[in-house]
C-alpha cells in the first residue's frame, strides 16, 4: 500500500512540476495544487498507513494510527489553502493590471 | 517565567490582529505600532539579560514534555537574532509613517508589519523543526501582503514569481519534513540531533540534510537560487524592501546555521566543504549583479548575496571561530541592510527616481544623508573599525587557519567590490554637478532619526566589539558542541 502511494505522490509531483513549467499563469497555479496534494500524500505515507484505532491511549488497543503526520497534514492543508487563494486573487489581479497572462510577456528591465 | 519567551511572538501578533479593526484610525495607527515595536525591544532585551544571567530559557507549551510537544528555544543565538531583528522593527516603524502613501499604510502595512515580526520572532525561537515550516509560512504571507501592496505593474510582477518559488520551496520543505520524520520518527531538533548522531549521519539522512539545505538556500538566496531575489526585493517601497533585505534571507541562513550545526553534523567532509564552494560563487555572482546595474535599490538588493556568502563560508569551514564569525557578521549584516535600504529609500525620494545616471551632486542639498550613506558604505565594505570589519576578520581567519585559501581570497576581493559597487552610488549620486530637483517632494528630516538609529547600533556593534564578542565567541562555542543544546532541551 505505501509502494502505492508513493508512486501516486510522485505521479502528482511530476505532473505539478510539468504543469509550473508552462506559461499560462492559471496552469501554473494548478500546478502548485496538485504538487501540494503530492506532498500531503507523501506525509501520511511516511506515517505507515495501518488499520487501527484512533491514536487515543486505552487499555487494550494495540494498533493505532501515528497521530503526528496528520497533525501535519492538517497544519499543512490549511497553509496550502490559504496561499492557492491568495495566488488566485494575485494572478487575476495581475493579468488584469499587465493585460497578459503569459509569464513570457510578464518580464521587465530595471527601471520601468 | 519560561512563558516569558512568548511573549516577543505574541505581542505583535496581537498588536496586528487588533489593528485591523481600527483601520480608519491611521494616525492611532500610527503611534500604536511605534510603542509596540518599543515595547517588544524593551521585551526582548529584558529577555537576553535573562538568558545570559541564568542560562537558555525552554519552554513546553501546554505542559507537554520536550521530545513530545511543541518547545520553544530561547538560547543566546536567537535571543541576539531577536534582538536584531526588534531594532530593525523599531526603526521600520518610525521610517514607514513620513515614507509610505497614504493608500499603502490604509490597506494594512501596519498588520503585516506586524506578523512578519511575529513570524520571524517565532522562527529564530522554535525548537521543531515542523514548527519552523509553519514560522516561516507565517512570515512567508505577512510578506506576500506587502510585495503587492499598491499594486503596480511591476510588483505584481514580480510578486508572482516571488510567490510561487516560495511556495515550490514550502512544499519541498514539506516533503523532506516528512522524510525526516520516516527516517528518524521524531520532529524535535534535539532529539533530532541524538537519533541522527546516535547512526552517524548514514547517506538517507546526508541527502535529507541536503534537500534541506536546497530549501534554505533558497529562501536563503544563495548561489544558484538567488535569481528571484534582487528585483522582488527592489520593487516595493524602501521600507519594505529594508524589512525584506534585513529579516527574510536572514531567517534562511539562521535555519541553515541551526540544521547543519545541530542535526546534521555528522559528515562534514561532504556537506560542509560543498558550502564552500557554493559560498565562493555566491560571493561572485553577487557582486557581479551589485556593480551590474544604475538601479540605486537594486545594487543594495544585490548586495544581500555576497554577505550570505559570508555567512555560508563561516559555515563551511565549521570551526568555533569561524560560526562566530558567521553569527556576528548576520547580526552586522541585519542592521546595516536595513539602514542602506532606508538610505536609498531617502535618496529615491528626494531624487525622485532610483536610476544612478539621473541622479547626481546631492551633498550640497542633503549634507547629512551624504554623511550617513558614507557612514554605511564604510560599514558594509567592512572597514575598521566598524562593525563588517570584526566577521569578515573572524570568517576569513577562519577560512586562511583552515587551508581555504582561494574563497578567503574571492572574499578579500569581494569585500573590495562590494565598497566599489556601493561607492558608486556615492560618487555618481552625491558628487558632481547639482542635479535639479523634483518641485514637490516629501521632507525627508524625519527619516533622518530610523536611520542613525540603525546606524549607530550598527556603530555599536563595530567600536563595542570588546563586549559583544566574548558572548558571541561563546555562540561559536555552544553551535560546536550541539549536546549543550540537547542537554538543555531533553533535560537529561
Amino acid at each position: 500500500m505505501e509502494i502505492i502511494m508513493a508512486i501516486l505522490a510522485g505521479i502528482l509531483f511530476s505532473a505539478g512540476v510539468y504543469l509550473l513549467l508552462q506559461r499560462q499563469l492559471l496552469k501554473i497555479i494548478f500546478g502548485t495544487a496538485l504538487i501540494s496534494h503530492g506532498a500531503h500524500l507523501l506525509i501520511l505515507t511516511m506515517g505507515k498507513l495501518n488499520r487501527g484505532a484512533p491514536p487515543i491511549l486505552e487499555k487494550g488497543i494495540k494498533a493505532y494510527a501515528d497521530p503526528l503526520p496528520q497533525a501535519l497534514i492538517l497544519t499543512s492543508i490549511v497553509i496550502s489553502f490559504g496561499v492557492t487563494s491568495f495566488l488566485l486573487v494575485l494572478a487575476y489581479r495581475a493579468y488584469k493590471t499587465n493585460k497578459t497572462d503569459n509569464m513570457e510577456q510578464l518580464r521587465g528591465s530595471d527601471h520601468d | 517565567m519560561t512563558n516569558l519567551i512568548t511573549l516577543p511572538i505574541l505581542i505583535p501578533l496581537i498588536a496586528a490582529t487588533m489593528f485591523v479593526f481600527w483601520r480608519k484610525r491611521l494616525s492611532a495607527i500610527r503611534v500604536g505600532t511605534q510603542i509596540i515595536t518599543i515595547v517588544n525591544l524593551a521585551v526582548t532585551a529584558y529577555i537576553m539579560s535573562v538568558v545570559l544571567r541564568d542560562g537558555s530559557i525552554i519552554l513546553e507549551t501546554g505542559g507537554w514534555i520536550a521530545p513530545y510537544g511543541i518547545i520553544l528555544v530561547g538560547d543566546t543565538l536567537s535571543i541576539s537574532l531577536l534582538l536584531a531583528t526588534n531594532v530593525i522593527a523599531v526603526a521600520a516603524a518610525f521610517y514607514a509613517p513620513y515614507s509610505l502613501d497614504e493608500g499603502r499604510e490604509k490597506h494594512y502595512f501596519y498588520t503585516f508589519f506586524l506578523i512578519l515580526i511575529a513570524g520571524v520572532s517565532g522562527a529564530f525561537l522554535t525548537g521543531d523543526i515542523f514548527n519552523l515550516f509553519v514560522f516561516f509560512e507565517v512570515l512567508l504571507m505577512a510578506s506576500y501582503g506587502m510585495i503587492v501592496l499598491g499594486g503596480t505593474r511591476q510588483q505584481l510582477r514580480e510578486s508572482i514569481k516571488y510567490v510561487l518559488l516560495n511556495l515550490f520551496s514550502s512544499m519541498l520543505f514539506v516533503t523532506t519534513v516528512s522524510f525526516l520524520y520516516s527516517v528518524t520518527g521524531t520532529v524535535n531538533m534535539a532529539q533530532l540531533s541524538e537519533r541522527v548522531g546516535q547512526v552517524n549521519q548514514e547517506g538517507i539522512l546526508t541527502t535529507i540534510g541536503i534537500l534541506f539545505f536546497v530549501v534554505f538556500a533558497t529562501k536563503g538566496a544563495l548561489f544558484p537560487l538567488y535569481f528571484w531575489m534582487p528585483h522582488a526585493y527592489a520593487k516595493p517601497p524602501a521600507v519594505i524592501s529594508a524589512l525584506f533585505g534585513a529579516l527574510l534571507t536572514k531567517v534562511g541562513i539562521y535555519s541553515i546555521l541551526r540544521v547543519f550545526t545541530l542535526i546534521f553534523n555528522g559528515n562534514v567532509d561532504y556537506t560542509h566543504s560543498f558550502f564552500i564552494i557554493l559560498a565562493g560563487f555566491t560571493l561572485i555572482f553577487g557582486v557581479i549583479g551589485a556593480m551590474s546595474t544604475n538601479n540605486i535599490k537594486l545594487i543594495i538588493a544585490y548586495n544581500i548575496i555576497p554577505a550570505i556568502g559570508f555567512m555560508i563560508l563561516g559555515i563551511g569551514v565549521f570551526t568555533e571561530g569561524s560560526l562566530a564569525g558567521s553569527v556576528y557578521y548576520l547580526l552586522h549584516d541585519m542592521v546595516i541592510k536595513g539602514a542602506l535600504f532606508l538610505l536609498v529609500g531617502a535618496i529615491a525620494i528626494v531624487a525622485g527616481t532610483s536610476d544612478l545616471r539621473k541622479i547626481s551632486g546631492l551633498i550640497k542639498t542633503y549634507p547629512l544623508l551624504g554623511w550617513l550613506f558614507f557612514l554605511a558604505t564604510l560599514t558594509l565594505a567592512g572597514l575598521p573599525p566598524f562593525s563588517g570589519f570584526i566577521g569578515k576578520l573572524l570568517l576569513l581567519k577562519g577560512a586562511f587557519e583552515n587551508g581555504h585559501y582561494v574563497v578567503a581570497a574571492i572574499g578579500l576581493i569581494t569585500s573590495l567590490l562590494i565598497l566599489v559597487s556601493v561607492m558608486r552610488i556615492f560618487i555618481n549620486g552625491f558628487w558632481g554637478e547639482s542635479m535639479t530637483l523634483p518641485k514637490e517632494r516629501r521632507s525627508i528630516k524625519p527619516l533622518y532619526l530610523p536611520i542613525s538609529f540603525l546606524l549607530v547600533f550598527s556603530v555599536i556593534l563595530g567600536v563595542g566589539a570588546e563586549w559583544f564578542l566574548p558572548h558571541i565567541q561563546q555562540i561559536g562555542v555552544d553551535l560546536m558542541d550541539p549536546s549543550i543544546y540537547v542537554d538543555a532541551v531533553l533535560k537529561e
